[in-house]
């Protein structure tokens, strides 16, 4: 009998074939990192030449856009797009959680049994048809939920508008909203599910009323995968293109009332990458806003990560 | 006493509160996603007809002529086809090298990390990466810059889906093949492929689904043509890019095909997601759980 | 004593928590040893330097000797797989192979270079007879091996073991996770093949010492207190933990 490496041929062979796994796999694994910095680098790249015609500073936050006269401020689009989504993310998430909350603590199994494959299928279809959803069905109903608004209430900050089509911020939030909400559920239900039964039991056995029980003992338990699904929602949300800019109106000027039209960065992106090839440095222009999307992606990420991590250690502690 | 009811009298309002939110949370949301199929379905069935899967656009078809969108089924099955074949012989090795190779468990954090970020990414930059890479390598707009581009889109997806199914398996099992004398390949493929196998289809499945929808990333890099795509160097049409086109037209009879573009788009993602779910189910058999 | 494995000062660490401290122990050949003692105070963790199972954890470090015969199990040039073959495992629960009744034996056959079918289906119809499934699974090998009880799941694990023909079976309380009846089924396979296996079972349930080991190891917080012939240890044992922990002290 032996043991070394100088085995049987077939021993040698099979343990070829596993270096030659690892290498090959690890070196596979090593490619998401790679593809990111290789990303970041090509856009970088073809940005910096703005930044001998304006400053970063001015290119992020200067309104003025008329790239024929070298004029090159990105903070109108900017703002259309933490408007979409932020008012997306409102919209989105304390409705989701509610409703994945029903869903496994109060409806029946069957009902969630049915209605789970449903949400997971509706998270798969393709944002262009919650597009046409947006322009069939929100589109019209815009203008009169704000003269709605108008006649109730009055004039109202970030409520009221001249904006006389439905083409508008709220449009897009809406469509957003509805587009990444079967994301966030799925996820939250199938969080709230890992929830163990005796959290819920040891609430329940001092008294606790349901919903009690559900604030003070599930939601703290599940809080770490809930923020993980809002993060979720807010990236597909954030780089969203065609579903928003189909609805949202895509007229440069910073929105003062969600019934504004807005004009996101990627619609900015998609709509004149045609033409950016002609107009000197528009190119780089177009590409530094790539770049933005990019940047906020990873730092959203990476912090979002951080206080997953912080938040795993409290609840495991 | 009194304050014993006081607080309970609180406590029962603050359960039916949250009873109406949540019960309403959950109907709106369900009317809103069937008010999308039914909407997509109400404007879009009119305009089906056979014509519209079996031909591609004729003279005058954005002015209302004849035609259909067969150059927009084909090139969007291509383009998801071929991005998810690449994604695939990518994405799996990923995943295993992750879950079976991993050299430490903070390399492993880190990797999971750039994949999540990869997967945030937006699909447009992804679109604009790829015409970055196209312009300077001198290439046009054609079905292969935008298969190559789908499949990184698709990437962080797939390995994500697979990674999921693959990180529960119970080490236990894992040493049961190592027990044996397995090497770490041997035991991949015996008990982390087999036991995951429902899981990798499901996330090929959701990986072709998000490339058969996904339109910004193809903008720019497939374009879009009348023709049936012959040859990876020529452009190709896509279905959402159909939809978006014709949207945009001023003739009803053209928005009206957008509509069925939509429809076809819908069907065959109902038709993959059911796939999907009639495969998973049969792979499962010698699943242990 | 004819020894099989023989260790020599011995130190496990978990990070920066030691849970082996200088352990010696021969293993004598062809027969039962059992190692008994409290909950953590190491049982597993020696278990797996035998086979080497540490290797797939990280921030775990082994030192000292671990002599298979006169073979350094943990010398560079030893190939870690075929040290796992000749010294199996039987784990607590049955994991199985996502596969059927079968191949969760043949396994093992083929990745050891068995590929005549011939040559497969004889030897797991062998190793089944001698795990005592054989009659129960004759006629339904092609099932999922999940279609089996627990009890006949763990008894298809020691036939999946003994198929790659170890010299040394290692359990970790093979038997814990069992019904009684099953437990004596496993216990009942184990007496018969120590004649040909040298076989160290970890169990917490003293009676099973008793009534299997012939050569039983006691430890104590990572610490080898004793081991020796088991009519000598556990009826007369020399160190008063020894006796606390069989009087049911501990
Ligand atoms: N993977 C690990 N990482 C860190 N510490 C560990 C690990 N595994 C075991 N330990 C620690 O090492 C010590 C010995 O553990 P071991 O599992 O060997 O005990 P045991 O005797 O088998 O106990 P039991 O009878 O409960 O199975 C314990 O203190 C345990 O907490
Ligand atoms: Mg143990």
């Amino acid at each position: 009998m032996k043991l070394s490496l100088a085995g049987s041929r077939s021993a040698l062979r099979r343990i070829f074939s596993d270096k030659l796994a690892a290498r090959s796999f690890l070196l596979a694994a090593s490619l998401p990192l790679l593809l990111l910095l290789l990303m970041a680098a090509a856009l970088l790249f073809r940005t910096l030449p703005i930044f001998q015609f304006v400053s970063p500073w001015e290119f992020l936050t200067g309104d003025l856009w008329r790239p024929s006269q070298g004029e090159f401020g990105l903070s109108t689009f900017i703002s259309g797009t933490l408007w979409v989504t932020l008012l997306a993310l409102i919209l989105a998430v304390p409705p989701c959680i509610f409703a994945s909350i029903f869903l496994v603590e109060y409806a029946r199994r069957g009902t969630l049994r049915g209605i789970l494959p449903a949400i997971d299928l509706l998270a798969g279809i393709p944002s262009v048809v919650y597009g046409v959803w947006g322009l069939l069905v929100v589109v019209p109903l815009v203008p009169r939920l704000g003269q709605f608004l108008r006649g109730v209430f009055g004039d109202l900050p970030f409520l009221t508008s001249s904006n006389p089509t439905g083409f508008s911020i709220l449009a897009g939030g809406i469509v957003l909203a509805v587009m990444i909400s079967p994301i966030i559920v799925s996820i939250t239900v199938e969080v709230l599910r890992t929830v163990p039964q005796g959290v819920r039991e040891a609430a329940l056995a001092v008294g606790a009323t349901r919903w009690q029980a559900i604030k003070h003992a599930v939601l703290p338990n599940a809080l770490p995968g809930i923020i993980a699904a809002a993060v979720m929602g807010l990236s597909r949300a954030f780089g969203e293109t065609l579903a928003v800019m189909m609805v949202v109106g895509n007229t440069p000027a910073i929105p003062r009332s969600v019934f504004d039209p807005g004009y996101p960065l990627t619609a900015l992106i998609a709509n004149n990458y045609g033409e950016m090839m002609s107009i000197p440095r528009y190119d780089a222009a177009l590409m530094g806003a790539a770049l933005l999307l990019l940047v906020v992606v990873i730092i959203f990420n990476v912090l979002s990560a951080m206080v997953l991590a912080r938040l795993g250690q409290e609840v495991s502690s | 006493m009194s304050m014993q009811k006081r607080w309970w009298r609180r406590a029962h309002l603050e359960e039916s509160l949250f009873g109406v939110l949540m019960r309403l949370s959950a109907v709106v949301l369900v009317l809103a996603l069937a008010g999308i199929l039914g909407s997509v379905l109400v404007r879009g069935l009119p305009a089906m007809s056979w014509d519209m899967i079996t031909k591609a656009p004729e003279g005058g078809f954005y002015l209302g002529g004849g035609g259909g969108l067969l150059n927009a089924i084909l090139g969007s099955l291509y383009l998801a086809g071929g991005g998810t074949v690449l994604a695939f012989l990518v994405s799996l090795p990923i995943a295993l090298g992750l879950n079976v190779y991993a050299p430490s468990s903070r390399w492993a954090t880190f990797t999971r990390l750039t994949l999540d970020v990869l997967w945030g990414v937006p699909s447009l930059v992804y679109g604009a990466f790829g015409f970055l890479i196209m312009i300077s390598m001198g290439m046009r707009a054609s079905l292969g810059a935008g298969i190559l581009v789908v499949s990184l889109l698709q990437i962080p997806i797939m390995v994500r889906g697979m990674d999921e199914v693959m990180r529960l398996i119970p080490s236990g099992q894992k040493e049961a093949a190592f027990g044996l004398g397995a090497t770490k390949l041997e035991m991949a493929r015996a008990v982390v492929l087999r036991q995951s196998l429902p899981g990798i289809f499901t996330a090929v499945l959701l990986a072709f689904g998000r490339g058969i929808g996904d339109a910004a990333s193809v903008l720019f890099t497939a374009g879009f043509t009348d023709r049936i795509p012959t040859s990876l160097a020529g452009p190709a049409a896509s279905l959402p890019l159909a939809v978006f086109f014709q949207l945009s037209s001023p003739f009803p009879e053209v928005r009206a095909r957008g509509y069925a573009a939509a429809l076809i788009l819908t069907v065959l993602i109902l038709i993959v997601s059911g796939l999907s779910r009639a495969l998973a189910r049969r792979l499962s058999r010698n699943v242990v759980n | 004593m004819d020894s099989h494995i023989s260790i020599k000062d011995l130190n496990v660490y978990y990070g920066a928590n030691q849970a082996l401290k200088s352990v010696d122990l021969e293993i004598p050949r062809n027969q039962i040893t059992a190692i008994i003692g409290p909950s953590g105070c190491g049982k597993s963790t020696l278990l797996k330097t035998l086979n080497r199972f540490h290797d797939l954890v990280d921030n775990t470090r082994v030192e000292g000797e671990v002599k298979f015969d006169d073979i350094d199990i943990y010398a560079p040039d030893v190939d870690v797989t075929e040290v796992r073959t000749k010294i199996g495992l039987i784990a607590q629960r049955p994991y199985l192979l996502p596969m059927s009744i079968f191949d969760n034996v043949a396994f093992g056959l083929r990745i050891h270079d068995m590929t005549n079918r011939r040559e497969v289906k004889g030897h797991v119809e062998k190793y089944l007879k001698l795990a005592g499934l054989w009659d129960e699974v004759k006629d339904r090998l092609t099932q999922p091996a999940t279609s089996l009880s627990i009890g006949q799941q763990q008894r298809l694990c020691l036939a999946r073991g003994l198929a790659v023909e170890p010299e040394v079976l290692l359990g970790d309380e093979p038997t814990s996770a069992l019904d009684p009846i099953s437990a004596k089924n496993i216990e009942g396979s184990l007496k018969e093949l120590k004649s040909q296996y040298t076989i160290v079972i970890v169990t917490h349930v003293l009676r099973q010492a008793r009534r299997l080991a012939d050569y039983v190891v006691f430890m104590y917080l990572g610490e080898l207190v004793e081991a020796g012939p088991a009519s000598k240890v556990l009826s007369s044992p020399k160190d008063p933990r020894t006796k606390a922990y069989l009087s049911g002290e501990m």
